[in-house]
């Protein structure tokens, strides 16, 4: 039980840091902004990892850990490169004048 | 060995995971926020690795291999009008993640108590976010019907689905030996999902999106409680917050609240309202005249919407921003909050478009400047300038924060034709004596003011 009462305490903080931080996110970058959380939350291969490499895993826990792994894996791999693909589109160039 | 620097690796990975954020507060340090998320996650995924329990590395390497193969050419061989999209399926990919692992850890462990509370609400919201989310995708690549479907009693179909699902999940928590619930749970909550999106609209795209993003996020974070991992429980804490915040905004932008966006199914039932108005007198005019009105202008503010994304027309219209910023005259671009299918939607397209970011004013800066500014010009954009917003107190719309395009000293409207908007109600602006409408494909027209503008200087 000591365990849960320390879990309910990180997500309340995280949540409340998450509220503060984001709100000072600029509206400019709200889809990248979006993308980057989708690839931050894809930190469940963690959990897939865990499933699928197990020693003694049954079959259906390696059939639905592997599909796990694939399917957060893309997140962390297409999220973090579309971010950062957005990202680099955003330049601030003073314009020629005439 | 790995057991003792595990925490430490997990607690630099969540610092990496915050900084990300923190950084993305503005454009000058958000990329360094991507490396910084990118390290944190490098360390988790190697931390996890090394832990004694994984002993079995053949399956993970193959999956890695195949989501990196898909991976990478979803992020650079994306549009980025297709961005929605993706976000969209990226979402559907990490419920569904959370949602197998939950089920793994179900029939592998039986767990009973707290964990097993959280393993319920992770496979939940899971498999609902994973079906919602994939019908979101359908509707953004319009392989499904955009406009909302309806039927009688379809809230309370809905509702006792959900309803049914989370007495289902109950009855689990209380006694998790009875697997033959599980996939009777596990498939209600597919099918609430799909119900869930149904009757929802291309408009309301934005605050769904985010909605989903949100539950994502939330999955994750039951997941961290289900196996006891803080990582987790603070990597899903700040996605869910985040969707949850710009799924407010999102409201916010439309002054309609969340069971408004979810079982209201907006734009289905206002069309009497613009039938009527059809036979009202327009002024038009021809791309000629539209640069010349631009070419003496002083200040110009643009105002893209949705429109823009589908006709494509940002490019030319950057070509344009260039011939009169050369001319001197100062040109911006008004965001309103809910424009195009996602947060921020129209930044990303225009920025791909080469548009400098500071020249991109969001709404409340924006909107004290028509009143001097010389044209107004909307581009594929419709309710999100609709003066009844602000008149007219029986409108769908009322309400609503609009950009005030109705004060500049003319208004230029780029439309296809005369048909209302995506909320199906007739806009006064169009009417107005200082408004001229300039019909055609948004491309096309721009690309013939252009070329005029062009010409003129010689």
């Amino acid at each position: 039980m000591k365990s849960l009462e320390f879990g309910i305490w990180v997500f309340m903080l995280a949540a409340f840091l998450g509220f503060e931080l984001i709100k000072r996110v600029s509206p400019l970058l709200h889809t990248p902004l979006m993308s980057l959380t989708n690839a931050i939350s894809a930190i469940a291969v963690v959990g897939a990892i865990l499933i699928t490499g197990a020693e003694h895993a049954s079959t259906l826990s390696r059939v639905l850990g592997f599909i796990a792994v694939v399917a957060s894996t893309t997140n962390v791999v297409s999220g973090y490169l579309i971010t950062d693909r957005m990202l680099r589109m955003f330049k601030k160039r003073e314009p020629v004048k005439k | 060995m790995i057991e003792t620097i595990l925490p430490a690796l997990y607690i630099l990975a969540a610092i990496g995971f915050i900084l990300a954020i923190k950084w993305m507060s503005s454009p000058e340090t958000a990329r360094r926020g991507v490396y910084a998320g990118e390290i944190g996650m490098l360390l988790a995924v190697v931390g996890t690795l090394l832990r004694f329990e994984v002993v079995n590395y053949q399956w993970i390497f193959i999956a890695f291999f195949i989501g990196s193969a898909v991976g990478v050419p979803l992020a650079y061989l994306m549009p980025m009008t297709a961005v929605p999209q993706r976000t969209a399926l990226s979402h559907a990919f990490g419920a569904l993640a959370s949602a197998l692992i939950g089920t793994a850890e179900y029939y592998r462990e039986t767990p009973h108590g707290f964990v097993m509370v959280a393993l319920i609400l992770e496979t939940l919201l899971g498999f609902l976010t994973f079906t919602a989310s994939l019908m979101a995708f359908g509707k953004l690549q319009e392989v499904l019907p955009t406009r909302p479907i309806t039927f009688k009693g379809q809230n309370i179909v809905n509702l006792g689905i959900l309803g049914a699902a989370v007495v289902l999940g109950i009855i689990l928590i209380i006694s998790p030996e009875s697997t033959y619930l599980f996939p009777i749970f596990m498939s209600l909550a597919l099918i609430f999902g799909v119900l869930l999106i149904v009757p929802i609209g291309g408009a309301d795209m934005p605050t769904v999106i985010a909605l989903l993003n949100s539950y994502a996020g939330l999955s994750a974070s039951a997941m961290g409680f289900a196996l006891d991992n803080k990582l987790l429980i603070i990597a899903g804490a700040l996605d869910g917050s985040s969707g949850f915040i710009l799924a407010v905004i999102m409201c916010k932008a439309m002054n309609r609240s969340f069971s408004n966006v979810l079982f209201g199914a907006f734009g289905t039932l206002q069309t009497t309202v613009g039938g009527k108005g059809d036979a009202r007198p327009v002024r038009s005019a021809s791309p000629e005249d539209a640069a010349e009105i631009l070419g003496a202008a002083r200040s110009v503010i643009i105002i893209p919407g949705y429109g823009m994304a589908v006709a494509q027309a940002q490019h030319k219209l950057r070509e344009m921003f260039d011939v009169l910023t050369k001319r001197g005259v100062n040109v911006r671009f008004a965001i309103h909050p809910v424009a195009g299918r996602m947060p921020g939607h129209m930044n990303v397209l225009l920025a791909e478009a080469d548009v400098p970011y500071d020249k991109l004013i969001e709404m409340e800066e924006i909107n004290p400047e028509f009143p001097i500014c010389d044209v107004a010009l909307i581009i594929g954009a419709n309710d999100v300038v609709n003066p009844a917003a602000k008149n007219d107190k029986n409108s769908p719309i009322a309400g609503m924060p609009i950009l005030n395009a109705y004060e500049a000293h003319t208004v230029m409207v780029i439309k296809r034709s005369m048909s209302p908007g995506f909320a199906g109600i007739d806009n006064e602006l169009y009417y107005m004596d200082k408004t001229l409408m300039l019909f055609g494909d948004a491309k096309t027209f721009v690309t013939g003011i252009v070329k005029e503008l062009g010409a003129g200087r010689h």
